[in-house]
């Protein structure tokens, strides 16, 4: 081969490089194999959902990217998942203490952020949801969310241009099932992994915390830990905050779903993880900061008659405990997580 | 080393191998199989049901319509007489008074055998309710499944009573719940050997015709008396009880339609 055919050839290469860059349908960026290639972190858990019928494909998670912020899912078309799971908080909903929904209803419950859902062993305060490719119908449904009928979802879906080239793209044919629609979201809302905040790299050794974090993780461990165990922060079980119920509310927490009188008024114990990023805080969202939080624990006045053993022992945390915990809890978050493009809105330009 | 096949080789193989395979399909009544269709009636007492304009009395004489029926059977199996299980693998089907085709459930690839009872679940087993999205019958579109408690709606009966304190006059029982003290999966089984319409049966299926041929079950056919939804262990009150959309009451009605069912007749040919 001559030097000239070679040049020519790389030339040509490097336009249609370019070419297929500019002609690209969301320039924003491109999900590629490695991107969706879970990696399990080191120290954390086997996942509980481990992607076994739905292999995850950059076509994919794209769709199921599309998807989650499209707001098609909603009766009116106005509100999508990122609607209230915004990027910024960690998928929760900045400064909202209760989620709102289509028509500018109010719901009853905080939105709570999204990470690690693969290791969700259930899903939503109360537990609710028992597989996390199930979880999307639970907003898109309820009259107060996203108020959709499933049927009406996927009519629009396959009248949707772009929708029949994603699903062929994910799927090989033009099928739009809800099967496919929840599988393609779940590769995406699956793959949302914290693991690279500054506590997790201290774990592995690649960052430092000051003294001062350090006493906080150390004060965690004894006081909170038990509930939000590390590393995912959670033990996923349900528990009594031992606040006062709001009966305008009248949100009977987990007892909604088992029936159980020893369940009212517990939910399920929330991750930690970038939970400076998620105010406010608790299932209600009533508190707008983590100093209320803590202060609230550390007051020991519980209002509820079934508090965990746990709760006890955050009683009469002094004040300079209270900000080592805080310290701490801000060494979870998790930037690379947080800016993590591959969870952007794909139709913003 | 690799040696080529003659062609005088190549022709007794073939010889042999035709041989053996006729030798084999006439001497194998054993390995035999064929399907058998379960077919299902829906009735009420015995009569037929029509949505909205039949009207049915429960034992307490309380007047009733029905304007949607659906349910899931699944995990059917036949047992033969030896103890042997015929297991008709991935069975999920979903019942739907509006729609006969879903009526009629194909059971296939039945190996031959003296069977003596059908079983079946209504409802989903408790795996099932647990697999993340799936397709079919179990697709939750059909507008069988619990959004807000993940879970499938075994069982959905509605209509109208004039005895009725919800909004409209109407009932409705959705029927699920897959885990304790909730747990509504119920398992029915039929004998297959009460049938005595049939001439010429002896059992089933080893009846012979005279002329010596072998008498087989080519469908199965059910009665599912939704009567005894309402009178059967617990008697409902639709004055009393006219909605019940979650595990509160759930179980009781499920204890009743696990004696809906009722073996109709057999069908044979030979």
């Amino acid at each position: 081969m001559t030097i000239k055919k070679v040049v020519t050839i790389s030339t040509l290469l490097c336009f249609v490089f370019l070419l297929s860059n500019f002609t690209e349908d969301n320039p924003y960026f491109k999900i590629g194999e490695r991107d969706v290639t879970f990696q399990l972190p080191k120290g954390f858990p086997v996942p509980n959902y481990t992607f076994k019928n739905n292999k995850p494909t950059p076509a994919g998670f794209t769709l199921g990217r599309m998807l989650f912020y499209d707001p098609i899912l909603s009766k009116d078309s106005t509100t999508s998942c990122a609607s209230c799971h915004q990027r910024i908080a960690a998928f929760a909903h900045i400064d909202h203490p209760l989620s709102h929904g289509i028509n500018g209803l109010i719901g009853k419950r905080n939105v709570p952020a999204l990470q690690n859902l693969a290791w969700g062993q259930s899903f939503m305060w109360d537990g609710g949801v028992n597989n996390l490719e199930v979880q999307p119908l639970s907003p898109m449904t309820n009259p107060i969310e996203m108020n959709s009928d499933l049927g009406e979802v996927l009519k629009k879906l396959k009248h949707s241009d772009y929708y029949r080239t994603a699903f062929k793209e994910a799927y090989g044919d033009t099928l739009i099932s809800s099967e496919r629609m929840l599988k393609a979201i779940t590769q995406f809302t699956g793959m949302m992994v914290s693991s690279n905040s500054r506590y997790d790299k201290f774990m592995r050794h690649e960052d430092t915390l000051s003294q001062f974090e350090f006493n906080g993780l150390i004060v965690f461990r004894e006081k909170c830990a038990k509930c939000h165990r590390e590393p995912l922060f959670t033990d996923e079980s349900f528990k009594s905050s031992g606040l006062m119920p709001d009966t305008l509310l009248n949100d009977p927490g987990r007892e909604l779903i088992t029936g159980r009188y020893k369940d009212e008024n517990t939910y399920k114990v929330p991750s930690l993880r970038n939970v400076a990023m998620t105010y406010p805080y608790m299932h209600d969202g009533r508190f707008r900061s983590l100093e209320q939080v803590l202060d609230h624990y550390a007051a020991g006045k519980f209002y509820t008659l079934n508090i965990s053993p746990e709760l006890l022992e955050a009683r009469n945390l002094s004040d300079v405990e209270k900000k080592e915990i805080i310290a701490f809890l801000k060494t979870l978050t998790d930037k690379e997580f947080l800016y993590d493009r591959r969870f952007a809105d794909p139709t913003y330009r | 080393m690799r040696q080529k096949l003659n062609i005088v080789q190549k022709t007794i193989m073939i010889f042999c191998i035709a041989t053996a395979s006729v030798v084999a399909m006439s001497f194998s009544p054993v390995g035999e199989r064929r399907n058998i269709k379960l077919h299902i009636w829906n009735n009420v007492g015995g009569k037929e049901i029509i949505y909205d304009n039949a009207t049915y009395k429960n034992s307490t004489g309380q007047d009733y319509t029905i304007t949607n029926l659906k349910y899931y059977i699944s995990n059917i199996t036949l047992t033969d007489t030896s103890g042997k299980v015929f297991t008709n693998k991935d069975s999920y089907y979903l019942i739907r008074q509006d729609d006969p085709a879903t009526m009629d459930i194909e059971l296939a690839d039945i190996p031959m055998g003296n069977y003596k009872s059908i079983s079946f679940l209504i409802g989903v087993d408790s795996l099932h309710n647990c697999s993340g999205a799936q397709s079919g019958a179990l697709d939750p579109v059909n507008a069988m499944f619990w959004t807000w408690n993940t879970g499938y709606i075994f069982f959905k009966l509605e209509g109208k009573s004039p005895v009725s304190t919800s909004p409209g006059g109407i009932f409705e029982y959705h029927i699920g719940g897959y885990k304790a003290p909730a747990n509504c999966i119920r398992k029915v089984t039929l004998d297959l050997n009460g049938d005595t319409d049939q001439p010429n049966m002896v059992n089933v299926p080893t009846g012979k015709l005279p002329d010596g041929k072998q008498l087989k079950i080519s469908s199965i056919n059910l009665s599912a008396d939704i009567a005894k939804i309402m009178d059967g262990k617990t008697v409902i009150d639709i004055a009393k009880l006219s909605s019940v959309t979650d595990f509160r009451n759930a179980p009781a009605i499920a204890d009743n339609y696990q004696h809906m069912f009722s073996l109709s007749n057999l069908n044979y040919d030979y």
